[in-house]
């Protein structure tokens, strides 16, 4: 009897639904309470390089979504047959090879940006969040929950690095994607007109630094549960 | 008495609210305190927080004053409207109302918005985390206004405050826990954000942007221009000063930076108190001195040749390096902050050295920004926790041996 209800339980489990609470925690839990840059302060490095400007900073996003949706997948499915002694070497050629595709296709359709992020796409590889979740996910899960944790993970990064972006592009070079919304710092019109000067050092890599970190300030100190103890 | 009591019994109104500590920081900065502490082993000393900021702010005065005739006197000697200095520290050019009109003109607002500003920010965070509001303001406040230049912009110099405050303090858990001397942190911020208002040889001296933006109109006026002496070296540029105007301090720069001899009597008011540490302070003089005889003796070696962008700062006798720019400034009153400084003997002399060094070094290389004591004691202050740590553990294995040489 006991083998009989046993049974019963693993056929039941692919019924899931695609959307179940358990599958849309995956997607929805790295967007806040778990946020890979937030929370497990990972991928800081290039949160800190392409976040000067909005545009770029979407097309990173896009890109890392791109990378760890269809990277979890791949690797969930192969994750049966990859030896383990030799698991980080996949890993590394499934990453590279999604990359290369976006780096590619960013080259032949949008290459003023692709010059704007220079080695950052190609850096993606070196993301801890990517490879984090490989790891710690795809390698244990079926493809369509890799596939949810893949897409969600990387919508936390992306959410967090156009956040960052936001406040650099508009209080450091007074624009929003290139528009200027604060007025023109040379005709003096708008904002200029009173006296008001873009702030340098929002474009400098310290001050993402210092955004990231006032915004797990904000973040912490409004879910107490999420301060660690010591 | 009138205004003792009604503080008092505002005090007893608010007691346990959540607006308490605002009317405490009130009432304990106009009058002693009439409470003691009930409980614990104490220790009797006359000398608290809020005597020892006192004692900072006491030798800060003269250089403020002296600041603020300094910014007149250079605006209207760039303007062309009085002479030079012609009878040393006492010349009736100087010490002219004229000259103190514009100085309380410009320099109090600024003293005015740093304070303001900054307590406003204190008895924030004191509200939310429930404390007292601390002192540490109190010198941080003094020392803004007397480190920017004249024409520094009110608002700018308000967001630098709360950014200075907020990051470079009250992160870290307030007065005593930060990692950075908070003054110097609202000063890197305003240079790094504005460098515009911050360097050149236009902010120096009070009108000099104005005067631009007019002749830029069409009006038919001279230009103003004050270079600092460091940014006439860095470019190689000739200037009229002379060693006594150096130190003197009848020099453009800073508000209250310029005068190397009330710095100096300032210096020695806090080493007499034993408020701020001769040993930072004779180190930090000790390193420059070093670096700028190193300088000298590549110069004098004629290892580099006279149309190199550094000659004219390395050629710099090596002892004028402590009488212009910042340095005495920041040596005196910055360096020698005792919550960002080294604690041990042994690592101040090290800390302070190193701070001498490391701003002769900055001023002669950088070619952007002429002035690197600010720098330093920010790098410095970053590595006082490890060299502490090195001068302890050192000595503990020196006592070690000791121990382990008398058991044996």
């Amino acid at each position: 009897m006991a083998e009989v209800t046993e049974e019963k339980v693993k056929v039941k489990e692919p019924k899931e639904p695609l959307f179940s609470k358990k599958n849309k925690k995956l997607l929805t839990d790295p967007l806040a309470d778990n946020n890979p840059i937030t929370i497990q302060v990972l991928g800081i490095c290039s949160a800190l390089a392409i976040t000067a400007q909005l545009k770029p900073s979407i097309v990173m996003a896009i890109s890392v979504i791109f990378v760890l949706g269809i990277g979890n997948v791949v690797i969930s499915l192969m994750r049966n047959i990859i030896p383990s002694k030799i698991r980080i070497i996949v890993q590394l050629v499934v990453v590279a090879a999604l990359v290369i595709i976006v780096d590619q296709v960013l080259k032949a359709f949008a290459y003023t940006l692709s010059k704007e992020l220079s080695v950052f796409i190609g850096l993606i590889i070196t993301n801890c969040i990517i490879m984090g979740r490989f790891e710690a996910f795809a390698l244990g899960n079926g493809p369509w929950k890799s596939f949810l944790d893949g897409i969600g993970n990387a919508a936390g990064y992306g959410v967090l690095l156009v956040i960052v972006a936001f406040f650099r592009e508009l209080l450091g070079s007074g624009t929003l994607f290139g528009v200027k919304v604060l007025g023109d710092p040379i005709e003096k019109t708008g904002l200029y007109a009173l006296g008001y000067e873009n702030n340098g050092f929002m474009v400098l890599a310290p001050m993402a630094l210092i955004t990231v970190g006032i915004i797990i300030w904000i973040q912490r100190s409004r879910n107490k549960a999420l301060i660690e103890d010591h | 008495m009138a205004l003792k009591d009604k503080l008092h019994k505002l005090k007893l109104k608010y007691k346990d609210t959540k607006m308490s500590a605002a009317y405490n920081a009130i009432h304990t900065f106009l009058y002693m305190p009439n409470e003691t502490t009930h409980s614990g082993a104490h220790i009797r000393a006359v000398d608290d927080l809020k005597r020892t900021m006192n004692t900072v702010i006491m030798s800060l005065i003269p250089c403020l004053i002296f600041g603020m005739f300094n910014a007149g006197y250079q605006h209207h000697l760039a303007a062309g409207e009085i002479q030079a200095v012609s009878n040393g520290f006492f010349s009736s050019e100087f010490w002219a109302i004229d000259n103190l009109v514009v100085g309380l003109w410009k320099v109090l607002p600024l003293v005015v918005v740093s304070y303001v500003v900054g307590l406003v920010v204190e008895i924030i965070f004191a509200t939310i985390k429930k404390h007292e509001v601390e002192e540490g303001y109190l010198v941080t406040g003094m020392l803004v206004p007397l480190i920017v230049p004249i024409d520094t912009p009110l608002w700018m110099l308000a967001v630098a405050v709360i950014f200075g405050v907020v990051i470079g303090k009250e992160v870290f858990g307030g007065t005593g826990m930060n990692i950075l001397n908070p003054a110097l942190t609202i000063r890197a911020f305003l240079f790094f954000a504005y460098p515009t208002w911050m360097s050149g040889d236009k902010v120096w001296v009070h009108g000099a942007v104005e005067r631009t933006n007019e002749i830029a109109e069409g009006a038919q006026l001279d230009a103003i221009s004050g270079e600092t002496v460091l940014g006439a070296l860095a470019q190689g540029k000739e200037f009229t000063y002379s060693v006594s105007d150096m130190f003197l301090g009848f020099i453009p720069g800073s508000v209250g930076e310029t005068s190397a001899i009330l710095i100096l009597l300032a210096g020695l008011f806090l080493i007499f108190t034993k408020i701020g540490s001769w040993r930072i302070m004779l180190s930090a003089t000790l390193g420059a001195l070093a670096m700028g005889l190193i300088f000298n003796g590549v110069v004098h070696a004629e290892w580099i040749s006279e149309s190199s962008k550094f000659y004219s700062l390395m050629s710099t006798e090596f002892w004028h390096h402590l009488i212009i720019g910042g340095f005495a400034f920041g040596v005196v009153f910055m360096a020698t902050d005792p919550v960002t400084a080294s604690q041990t003997n042994k690592g101040k002399w090290i800390y302070g050295f190193l701070i001498g060094f490391i701003s002769i070094l900055i001023r002669v290389f950088n070619p952007a920004y002429p002035e690197g004591v600010m720098l330093a004691i920010l790098l410095m202050n970053v590595f006082a926790p490890t060299i502490d740590h090195y001068v302890i553990q050192g000595n503990i294995k020196k006592r070690m041996k000791r121990l382990k040489l008398k058991t044996a």
